[in-house]
């Protein structure tokens, strides 16, 4: 494997592992806190219950998600040793106040997990929500880093130096808000529909209903609302992009020609050889409508852009495709789910409806993985947009591909690891709790086997 | 001006990761030379001691790492590049902690997983920081060759060498002393803090050689590092007095006092880096060729390294407060829900 190849692949890897547990620890912290919430208001036991069981699932993330990000923090030299040694001191402010959010957030964690009985309840409670909101804070300055990197701004390139630099500015480039935005909206949506899904799974089985009811509503009520507002945000996203990065837009959309009343291209497979799109639904004008809020604007197609600075065109079209169509479905399931729990409240304990859930599981980390897909891969060949190329940001390093095939067995090696321990989590709960019972310490942790 | 803030932003993280990180991996180091029978007991300990806080402990790391890619990035590019390899090894330590730390603990069944977990959790107890000593010692071993153009020069010769193994194997010991003497003070059973206290001397003992070692392979390699210390009165009298907090610690382990021990422990490696940090300044990384990198020639001064100061000043002003608090709740006994 070429070196270059093999390091997009291993950056690619570990921010695609990176990013399924930096979602969940910026949302479970919202879920744990509402239902700590109840069960502070209601008293009810179940909610403790669930509070306690979802923390113990989010230890388990919150650890890997924090080694992962501690190895891209590293990986970033490793790899781009060039990048970095212009790109630090630029976009270095989100990571810098991100260092506190991530300690902050550490430190509530801390006290939030060894809590229990050791403070005043509505402290304990505050320290959770500190958990959130420091989560939901380093994830969007750490997107903010990544915006800069397709929108660069707070310093004047002339002649390969980076003079006038201003970190401040670097923070705030064009593309912070959009992404960021986008990003904390997937979260949620993630995370609320993996959640739901498992929950909503037990109820199918017939475990503990109550319980699994309650935590399969605070889990979609977030998951649905954000799942509602993506595309709107997806849309100010593209538009923002149509005017930023022509060629990513141009790239998703597989559109090779510049032209006006450019019309949208749903599926097919672009053929990048001879610049058309084979076997794609075509809907006239609607490209330009998205791109720029009228029929007939003009769309900047690849054709304006040099051969070689394309971004690859099947990927992230594929990709793109694949966000916006389980975009379309996670939207359509939380009407569905609105639309019942207001009108049709038998629904929600029916079978078909609770599979609908299920299956549904995956799919909004699906779209992450393909939005971000889009953005990276869309951005090629540039690492730092139309001032670095990634291969000349590449470590020197020969044989970078073992480097990518061990890491690539860590990850698989972790991935099946944390699957194990909570589907031993999720086993585990259900049997050790009678309804209303309290669940304590050792009955989640010492439970033999559930079946 | 500014810059100054930086560089005591980054002793001090580095100093605190290995204090606080160090004793954390220590812990781990002291369950491997713990006999069988006992080890269930020192785990007991040891997760209560480190549990809510082992996560804010590695924090260090990463804020040491944030400073030098935004306020060094020279240093950082050079030491990514020409110590990729103990970098690699080093961050598999890290990952294998960190998470047989929280599965070992947090599995819900209790089988035989547990043996696959704690050895994973000692091992790279073990391994992290015999890395990160290497990567430390390579770093002033003077080796490292931006210039090099083929690979074993650029990529091996730097840190595969007695030298750097050395501080390597002194790192292990200091964690491992860190953590006996901070688990004296957490054992209740009489027979499991002797045990400890034995420990405790061990690793005491062990660092000491391990010191000299590093010597000796200066020596070897032709490191002018005894000279330097001992000619200069600072770094004499720094060391003279880690002495004397050896010498008194030895005895006052087993006097129970564990403020004390644990205060003097600490002094004891504070010392310890403060002699070396004090003999290098400003320099970072020694390199062949005598243009070495230091903080103060190779920091992106300007607005990157003043908004770097203003992030951490304001960060401590959050972070320092309540991680305090954190350590002070978790030393009070439990109160009634
Ligand atoms: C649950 C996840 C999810 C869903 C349902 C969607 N997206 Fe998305 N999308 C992401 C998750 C995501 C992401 C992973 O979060 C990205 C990657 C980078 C970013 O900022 O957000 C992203 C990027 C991204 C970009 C590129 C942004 C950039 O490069 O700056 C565009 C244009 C869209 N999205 C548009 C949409 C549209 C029109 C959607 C319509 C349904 C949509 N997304 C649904
Ligand atoms: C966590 C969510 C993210 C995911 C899933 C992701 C995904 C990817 C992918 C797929 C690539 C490879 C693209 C290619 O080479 O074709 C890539 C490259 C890269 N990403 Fe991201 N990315 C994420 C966020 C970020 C952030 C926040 C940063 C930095 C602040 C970043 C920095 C980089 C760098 C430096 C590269 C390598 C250079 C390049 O290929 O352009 N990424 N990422
Ligand atoms: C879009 C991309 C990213 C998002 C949204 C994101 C978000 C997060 C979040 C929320 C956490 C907390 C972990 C948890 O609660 O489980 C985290 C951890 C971490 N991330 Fe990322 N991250 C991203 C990419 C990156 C990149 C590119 C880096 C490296 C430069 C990085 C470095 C870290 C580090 C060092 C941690 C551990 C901090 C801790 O212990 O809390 N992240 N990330």
């Amino acid at each position: 494997m070429e070196d270059l190849l093999a390091a997009r692949s291993q950056m690619a890897l570990s921010l695609g592992f990176h990013i399924i547990f930096a979602c969940i620890g910026m949302v479970m912290p919202f879920f744990m806190a509402t239902s700590h919430y109840q069960y502070l208001k209601t008293k009810n036991p179940l909610y403790k219950d669930l509070t306690k069981a979802w923390s113990k699932g989010v230890a388990i993330f919150f650890v890997t998600g924090a080694v992962s990000g501690t190895m891209l923090s590293f990986e970033l030299g490793l790899l781009w040793p060039k990048f970095m040694l212009h790109a630090g001191p630029i976009f270095g402010m989100p990571f810098s106040l991100e260092g506190t959010a991530f300690f902050i957030e550490a430190i509530a964690l801390g006290f939030f997990l060894y809590g229990w009985g050791k403070f005043k309840p509505w402290f304990h409670w505050f320290t959770g929500v500190v958990v959130g909101i420091s989560g939901l804070a380093s994830g969007i300055l750490v997107v903010a880093a990544n915006g800069w990197m397709n929108s660069p701004s707070g310093f004047d390139y002339v002649n390969g130096e980076y003079l006038n630099i201003d970190p401040i500015e670097a923070l705030f480039n064009d593309a912070w808000f959009s992404q960021s935005l986008h990003m904390t909206l997937a979260a949620f949506a993630a995370t609320g529909f993996a959640v739901a899904g498992i929950h909503a799974y037990m109820i199918i089985r017939k475990k503990n209903i109550e319980f699994h009811k309650k935590a399969f509503r605070i889990a979609l009520v977030f998951g649905g609302i954000a799942a509602l507002l993506q595309p709107l945000s997806g849309d100010i996203s593209a538009k923002d992009i149509a005017v930023r990065q022509p060629a990513k837009l141009a790239a998703m959309e597989a559109h090779f020609e510049t032209e006006r009343g450019a019309s949208l291209i749903i599926g097919g497979i672009p053929d990048e050889e001879n610049e058309t799109v084979n076997y794609a639904i075509k809907i006239p004008g609607a490209l330009s409508f998205l791109a720029h809020g009228d029929f007939e604007a003009e769309v900047i197609g690849l054709d304006q852009f040099p051969k070689e600075n394309h971004p690859p065109v099947m990927v992230t079209h594929f990709a793109f495709q694949i966000m916006v169509g389980m975009g379309m479905i996670l939207m359509a399931l939380s009407l569905l789910y609105f639309f019942s729990s207001w009108k049709k409240k038998d629904w929600l304990r029916a079978n078909w409806f609770l599979w609908l859930f299920v299956v549904a599981t995956p799919l909004g980390f699906i779209a992450v993985e393909a939005g971000w897909t889009v953005t990276e891969v869309g951005r090629q060949p540039w690492i730092i947009y139309e001032v670095l190329k990634t291969k000349d940001a590449v470590s020197p390093i020969p044989g970078i591909a073992y480097s990518f095939y061990l890491f690539s067995a860590i990850y698989l090696s972790l991935s099946a690891a944390v699957a194990f321990l909570l589907i031993r989590q999720i086993k585990a709960v259900p049997d050790s709790l009678k309804e209303g019972n309290e669940l304590t310490e050792n009955q989640i942790s010492t439970n033999p086997k559930s079946e | 001006m500014m810059l100054y803030v930086v560089i005591i932003f980054l002793g001090l993280s580095i100093l605190l990761y290995v204090l606080l990180g160090g004793a954390d991996f220590g812990a781990g180091i002291v369950e491997i030379f713990t006999p069988a029978k006992m080890r269930d007991q020192v785990r007991a300990i040891t997760y209560q001691t480190i549990g809510p806080i082992w996560e804010a402990n590695h924090m260090w790391l990463i804020i040491t790492i944030v400073i030098l890619f935004v306020g060094f990035p020279a240093i950082y590019t050079v030491l990514s590049v020409h110590l990729h390899i103990p970098l690699v090894l080093m961050l598999i330590g890290i990952i294998g902690r960190g998470t047989a730390f929280v599965f070992r603990h947090y599995d819900a069944v209790k089988d035989e997983m547990q043996r696959v977990y704690n050895l994973i959790f000692t091992y790279s107890s073990f391994v992290t920081p015999l890395f990160l000593g290497l990567i430390f010692g390579a770093t002033v071993s003077g080796r490292i060759d931006p210039e090099a153009t083929n690979f074993y020069q650029s990529f091996i010769y730097p840190w595969f060498n007695l030298f750097s193994l050395s501080i390597g194997v002194f790192t292990v010991m200091i964690c491992g002393f860190l953590a006996a003497v901070y688990l004296v003070g957490e054992a209740k059973e009489k027979d499991l803090k002797m045990l400890i206290i034995k420990k405790a001397r061990m690793f005491l003992l062990l660092m000491v050689l391990a010191g000299g070692l590093v010597f000796f392979a200066a020596e070897i390699h032709g490191i002018e590092l005894i000279r330097l210390l001992i000619l200069e009165p600072i770094t004499l009298s720094i060391l003279a007095l880690a002495t004397l907090a050896i010498l008194f610690l030895w005895f006052q382990l087993e006097k129970g006092k564990r403020k004390v021990s644990r205060f003097l422990s600490g002094f004891v490696v504070a010392a310890i880096l403060i002699a070396f940090g004090y003999h290098y300044y400003p320099d970072i990384v020694i390199v062949q060729s005598g243009a070495n990198l230091s903080v103060l020639n190779s920091a992106a001064l300007g607005k990157p390294i003043d908004s770097l100061a203003w992030a951490l000043l304001i960060g401590s002003l959050f972070i320092l407060p309540s991680l305090f608090y954190l350590l002070f709740s978790f030393q009070r006994p439990k109160v009634a829900e």
